[in-house]
């Protein structure tokens, strides 16, 4: 058992947990940040998408201990007032079926525009390729990220 | 259970479920509070502690919110919003000021057992009927309340409307409705569907924000104080159990708190027994897994000891090369195959394959005093609260049964197995339990899609017409999970795709093999009509190839003339979704209707560049029509690229048309990884798949570019949408490799290299 001190969304928060614990489970099971979500835990399907740093990373296999500074972004705190950008196209273009994957298929949206504000359809197909969507929404995450992105522009 | 799932389709709930006066609860103390503005013609509210909720589906506070109950479970269909959205709409209700909530397990909703595409189709008559009912009750508080007759009074827009003007909100009418008289049906009318305001109408889902927001809550999202964490070690052939374990360095993980065994159950296992196996609890999910990665474990063998799914193959398609039992007869497809100037033959294989929702399966389980609470993402809430009465002992009104969003389910989440694991847990530790199966424990310890062998076997005559059609299916059946006894196929399980084959040929035979269920065999979205469309989609086009015919034109010969097709002709065995014939008749005219336009709609025919083709499948599954055009271009590495997809559907009053291109859209991506990346295969029993580094399933890359869906309009009974866009999706992309290729496709996943 160690101590973390770690910056979430702004916050800091001191956690105990053993060293090669998961990112994930450090956010659900002790801070009950829940909208990032476990699907495989070997970083194959981007549930747990989080950003440090801005860079989206696998929560469920990024350790704990590798985290230091390094300011950690979830869901819950990409935006402080209502609603980012890719989030209201994600609505605009009702993109979730089930929903379960979609807080990761954001975070990696969101990673994407912020370094790439006008994505064409490889670019939106490579950094997106790592979040899976069983329930198949892949063609409707296109046109929200190409409509946020437009927006941004 | 095991063919329950398709006696459960049979199942309607009565009237009396629906309309039967639960309570008109006065809550609170009646503080004289008027919220209603003084304005006599106008009175909005009511008194705010009263609610009036005159069946179990509707209630109306004195404040005028609406809350309307969704029985159903919500896995991405967006049935959570579609059948509120009909009772909204025939209440006249302000969607606005609805809520939705989540009924919890009991039998007194009626069937919530979310499974086999049939919510819209079981639901949309009754929903429609509860949301009238309680729309007549309000106008005729109404005009009591103003001594007029009844018919100058008129809902509208979550008001009552006098000819006069004067207005009533529903929170003002509905303490005084629920002092009414349940009205008898038969003074129930229902809107005329040019009235409608919300059905067939676009719509949101109700979760969109909190989804989109992370603020949605699946299974694993809920926690009661000092909830614990486990995982499971299972063997890894079904049923077969433990022979001896250590636990030592388990518990010496940090963090762990109790390591214990679970019975296991044998095999057949049935679908709501756990696998049994070592249990790890921990402080923290982590923990858990890592306990479970100290345990040393030996397994038993079982009597599937040495099940290998690619000998298994093999031997199904052995049988079936030969005479099987016959399923469907119609005249003499022997005789007629032997007059046959033309023969197509082909056998056609399908992998195992496993649902893979991108939630794993989990619950919270609380058992204490002889109660029992779980919150899990269920599609089957009462029969996993029987379930667990069952395996607690304890009785059934003890047991609550929370449904959470199911972050996916495909089937696998109507298998209550992993809700009993928890709750055993919970009872053992004394403790509230969050259950995790880990990506490896879902590919691992799945209920698997029936691996299949199939060989059909045409005659084309000296005119060119189709005179035999000989098709044998073998596969191991659902029902062998349950009953060893259950060797070959069911008829509901041939009604998936196989003898309800529309085709207008004077000889048929249908035939199966008998094949041993050895693992654990389950539904999967669209269940055998995925084997079946694809030996039959892909079929049909080598007809097209042998007649000469376009494959369009191809289709519409076999079809034959417009009608109802002859249920006698179907068999015996034919389930028709366990609906009567006389409901929902096999209507070819609307097969024909889908075929054409999807023809107009994908430009069939269309001139394409080397490496690039069209093709077409139909199949009529789960009572819904659909035809399917898939645009490929297969490139000199043989990569497949999926341009575009048409699918033309009819199924019935679309009643939420946003929803139902959602679901064709997300089943093309699904059928995707059936067609293209999935496959299980096990070897002594074990499955060697284990994660998605090696069970494959569609990315974005590989999904189609585009899917244009195209829907009839109609005012047809509504039928589901949830799992026919999967059927003909497989078959019609191999037709279009071949239209680009020349290559014949007959076993999935496709390998072109």
């Amino acid at each position: 058992m160690a101590t973390y001190q770690l910056t979430i969304n702004g916050k800091t928060y001191d956690v105990e947990a053993v060293p090669d614990t998961p990112l994930l489970w450090v956010l659900r099971d002790q801070l009950d940040l829940t909208g990032t979500k476990f699907g495989c835990g070997m970083a194959q399907c981007g549930a747990c998408t989080v950003h440090l740093d801005g860079n989206a990373i696998r929560s469920c296999s990024t350790p704990v201990s590798s985290i230091g500074e390094k300011k950690v972004t979830t869901i819950e705190g990409v935006s402080e007032t209502g609603l980012h950008p890719i989030q209201q196209a994600w609505m605009d273009e009702n993109v979730p079926q089930c929903g379960y994957c979609q807080t990761g298929q954001i975070m990696s949206a969101i990673a994407l525009v912020e370094r790439n504000p006008n994505p064409s359809d490889e670019d939106i197909e490579l950094a997106m390729a790592g979040n899976i969507c069983r329930c198949g929404t892949y063609e409707r995450i296109r046109k929200a990220i190409k409509i946020a992105a437009k927006g941004n522009s | 259970m095991k063919t329950e799932t398709f006696d459960h389709k049979i199942y309607k709930v009565s009237r009396r479920d629906f309309i039967k006066s639960t309570s008109v609860g006065m809550t609170g103390l009646l503080l004289g509070i008027q919220l209603s503005c003084t304005d006599n013609s106008k009175k909005l509210t009511g008194n705010p502690a009263s609610v009036f909720s005159p069946n179990f589906f509707i209630s109306i506070n004195g404040n005028g919110d609406v809350t309307l109950i969704a029985h159903r479970s919500e896995m991405g269909t967006g049935i959570r919003t579609s059948l509120p959205l009909v009772m909204a709409d025939e209440l006249e209700a302000d969607w606005s000021r609805v809520k939705v909530e989540q009924a919890p397990g009991d039998e007194k909703y009626g069937d919530q057992n979310t499974d086999g595409s049939y919510s819209v189709r079981m639901f949309y008559t009754p929903m429609r009927k509860a949301g009238a009912t309680v729309r007549l009750m309000l106008e005729q508080a109404a005009a009591k309340e103003w001594g007029v007759p009844v018919s100058e009074c008129k809902a509208q827009h979550h008001e009552v409307v006098h000819t006069s003007g004067k207005v009533f909100g529903f929170g003002y009418l509905a303490e005084k409705a629920g002092a009414l008289p349940i009205p008898d049906e038969s003074a129930i009318t229902l809107k005329d569907p040019k009235d409608f305001k919300y059905i067939t109408k676009q719509s949101s889902i109700v979760d969109l924000k909190d989804i989109v927001t992370g603020k949605a809550k699946f299974g694993y999202d809920y926690k009661l104080p000092n909830t614990r964490y486990a995982v499971i070690k299972r063997n890894p052939e079904a049923g077969a159990g433990l022979k001896s374990f250590n636990p030592d360095a388990a518990m010496k993980v940090p963090g762990v708190i109790k390591v214990f065994t679970l019975d296991a159950p044998g095999f057949p296992t049935n679908f709501n027994k756990p696998l049994g196996g070592v249990v790890v609890v921990a402080e923290n999910t982590w923990a858990a897994m890592k306990g479970r990665d100290a345990l040393e474990v030996t397994w038993n063998k079982g009597i599937n000891a040495d099940y290998d799914s690619q000998k298994y193959s093999a031997d199904m398609l052995t049988l079936a090369k030969t005479k099987g039992k016959a399923r469907r007869t119609n005249g003499d497809a022997y005789k007629a195959l032997s007059k046959a100037k033309k023969i197509i033959e082909a056998d056609y294989i399908v992998p195992h394959l496993v649902h893979a929702p991108m939630e794993t399966p989990c619950a919270l389980a609380n058992v204490h005093d002889n109660t029992c609470e779980v919150w899990a993402p269920v599609q089957d809430p009462q029969g996993v609260r029987k379930s667990l009465a069952e395996a607690l002992g304890i009785d059934l009104k003890s047991v609550t049964v929370n449904i959470t969003l199911l972050g996916g389910a495909f089937g696998r989440k109507s298998k209550p197995d992993f809700v009993v694991e928890a709750a055993l847990i919970s009872k053992n530790v004394g403790a509230p339990v969050k259950l995790l199966w880990t990506r490896e424990d879902d590919i691992q310890h799945g209920f698997y899609h029936s691996p299949s062998a199939q060989h059909v076997k045409v005659g084309i005559d000296e005119n060119n017409k189709v005179t035999a059609w000989l098709h044998r299916s073998v596969f191991p059946s659902i029902g062998g999970t349950a009953d060893p006894k259950s060797v070959e196929p069911s008829g509901g399980e041939l009604s998936l795709g196989m003898i309800d084959l529309p085709y207008a040929i004077d000889n048929i035979s249908c035939e199966t093999q008998q094949a041993k269920t050895q693992i654990r065999i389950g539904w999967m979205r669209s269940v055998s009509n995925i084997h079946h469309a694809f030996a039959i989609g892909c079929t049909v086009d080598e007809i097209a190839q042998a007649r000469g015919v376009d494959p369009v034109q191809n289709i519409l010969d076999l079809l034959g003339q417009d009608r109802m097709i002859d249920p006698k002709l179907l068999g015996e065995e034919n389930s028709n979704y366990g609906e009567k014939i006389e409901d929902f008749p096999w209507n070819t005219a609307r097969f024909r209707k889908v075929i054409e336009t999807v023809k107009e709609k994908s430009n069939w025919g269309k001139t394409m560049p080397k490496g690039s083709g069209q093709g077409i499948a139909v199949h009529r599954s789960f009572l819904t029509y659909v035809a399917c055009v898939v645009e490929v271009m297969v490139d000199e590495k043989n990569k497949i690229n999926i341009l575009k997809v048409d699918y033309a559907v009819d199924c019935g009053v679309p009643v939420n048309p946003e929803r139902i291109k959602a679901q064709f859209e997300g089943g093309a991506a699904f059928a995707t990884g059936i067609a293209l990346k999935s496959e299980i295969t096990v070897s002594h029993s074990a499955v060697q798949q284990s994660n998605f580094h090696n069970y494959f399933v569609a990315r974005m890359p590989d999904a189609p570019y585009e899917t244009a869906v195209h829907i009839i309009e109609s005012n047809e009974k509504p039928t589901g949408v949830g799992e026919p866009p999967v059927p003909p999706f497989a078959p019609a992309l191999c037709n279009a490799i071949y239209a680009a290729t020349g290559k014949r496709i007959r076993q999935l996943p496709i390998r072109l290299t």
